[in-house]
């Protein structure tokens, strides 16, 4: 099974994170954010806000200049055995599906994350099948990712991390260059996950459609923290931010 | 943006010698290029076995010559330098067509044109027969460095993906009136292929950044190393064609 929703401790926990680029470029100015488990929050905010920053302390490819970052529980830190485990509780999907799917197959893409766990043999390819039905991939676990669809390579990415059985999702833009069919595909699909997820978006439909909650990261800070219908019907906060609801589109507010 | 299968020499097919294991075939290619290329000049019968053994290898794979015939034109660039031998050539002269042509050169031309394409005929065999994908599984089977086979593995998953950047970028340089007809007017290209190489070097990162998030520490995990691999029988059997090769070729060493 991937995951298994328990009680506490929290899915993320991040701490009062600051981060200072090397050039003294500050990104994130003390972001707090927690997500318990089982829950899905959208990470809203424009271009530059520092969210793919926030996104890369999440599984210590960034360590923070102050703050803490706790995954199920377990400090982030630069110790081998504890980043290894972070990383397998921490799925991270880039944006770019090529970037992710380096490997000539599918199969052995979804194999490359639980075979960097030390699984072998049965139990690896059980792991392999498992993720592959779970995005509904299974007939084409043979075929080079260059020969699938721009959605297909997306849900192959989606399956890569749950390959590892995550505590968190973490999407990139899941909905970007996808047409609609394949962007409702992927949302029914992440719908059905039993997993916790986070998902960074400027999307604010699929937001809606998915997240109860939704956090706005704005200049490295976390300005907004509310239930996703209540953020999109606050048409001042959305323009402060940079965000806008696509054309003929208005959420009626609860 | 059509993402065909791009393979250029396999033939898909379900022959014998396609269902044979990678690494088996690639040494079977090598022993046999090895055999032909230790056979004396002037063992004409034993280039005749050679290249009977090649048309049954073919004809079991079901590669027809005219498709082998007009791949092997490839070696053409490489065995023009043979056609000037005989021209060339010191020592004694024959009378040939009404030309005097050095005996030396003749035979040297025949050594490189008959070895030459023997060699690339068992290639093009091979190449036709397996998938780029297995032949990267073989030799890594084959113990062959794992460094090596790692750069041909991210060659063959981002070929295409450069390529088809490459092509949208020409097409938006070409949609906005780039027409370079001389040399000195290739600069949108060659600023292009600036963009090009600074596009993979950042991809390069980000993929990078991809396999660390996934656990990646440095070395890849030998997954499906295992499964698949060649039997005894299956190296039997491909050893025939090396083997009866070998023979030939010790036999012509022998009796020259």
């Amino acid at each position: 099974m991937i995951g298994v929703v328990q009680p506490t401790p929290p899915s993320l926990d991040v701490r009062g994170v600051r981060y200072a680029y090397p050039d003294g470029h500050v990104a994130l100015h003390g972001v707090d954010l927690t997500v318990p488990r089982g829950e899905r929050v959208a990470l809203l905010g424009p271009n530059g806000a520092g969210k793919t920053t926030l996104v890369l302390h999440l599984n210590g490819i960034l360590t923070p200049t102050e703050g803490s970052v706790r995954v199920g529980g377990l400090a982030v830190s630069q110790d081998r055995a504890t980043l290894a485990e972070v990383r397998r509780r921490v799925g991270i999907v880039f944006q770019d599906p090529d970037d992710q799917l380096f490997l000539p197959t599918v199969a052995e893409d979804v194999a490359f994350g639980p075979a960097n766990l030390g699984l072998r043999g049965a139990e690896l390819a059980a792991r392999v099948d498992e993720a592959l039905a779970a995005v509904g991939m299974g007939e084409h676990r043979d075929r080079a990712p260059h020969h699938l669809s721009f959605g297909q390579r997306r849900r192959v990415a989606v399956a890569t991390v749950l390959a590892m059985h995550p505590e968190i999702l973490v999407l990139d833009e899941p909905s970007s260059n996808l047409d609609p069919a394949a962007r409702r595909e992927l949302a029914e699909i992440l719908r059905g996950l039993p997993v916790t997820l986070l998902m960074v978006t400027h999307d604010l439909p699929y937001a809606l459609e998915l997240c109860e909650r939704s956090v706005i990261l704005d200049a490295g800070r976390i300005v907004a923290d509310a239930p996703t219908r209540d953020l999109l019907t606050d048409t001042d906060l959305l323009t402060r931010h940079r965000l806008e609801l696509p054309y003929g589109f208005t959420p009626t507010p609860r | 943006m059509g993402a065909g299968h791009a393979h250029v020499l396999y033939r898909e097919s379900a022959s014998p010698v396609h269902r044979l294991p990678p690494e088996v075939k690639i040494v079977a290619m090598v022993v046999f290029t090895l055999a032909v290329v230790a056979t004396p000049r002037t063992a004409f019968w034993a280039f005749g076995a050679y290249a009977l053994l090649v048309a049954a290898v073919a004809a079991l794979a079901r590669v027809g010559p005219g498709w082998l015939l007009s791949r092997a034109l490839i070696e053409l660039p490489f065995v023009l330098f043979a056609v000037a031998l005989p021209f060339l050539g010191a020592g004694e002269r024959v009378e040939l067509l009404g030309l005097r042509l050095s005996e030396d050169g003749l035979y040297g031309a025949w050594n490189i044109v008959a070895k030459g394409t023997l060699g690339v005929l068992a290639s093009l065999l091979l190449a036709a027969t397996t998938t780029t994908r297995d032949l990267i599984v073989g030799l890594d089977r084959l113990r062959c460095p794992q460094i090596l086979t790692q750069i041909a593995t991210f060659m063959l998953r981002y070929l295409d993906v450069l390529v088809g950047e490459a092509r949208r970028m020409r097409v938006a340089r070409v949609s906005r009136g780039d027409d370079p007809r001389f040399l000195w007017q290739l600069r949108g290209f060659a600023a292009g292929v600036g963009a090009l190489f600074l596009r993979a070097f950042e991809r390069g990162e980000r993929v990078y950044l991809a396999m660390l998030s996934r656990g990646y520490s440095g070395r890849m995990p030998a997954v499906w190393q295992g499964a698949g691999a060649a039997t005894a029988g299956q190296w039997l059997v491909a050893a025939t064609v090396p083997v009866l090769a070998a023979g030939v070729a010790a036999t012509a060493v022998l009796l020259t």
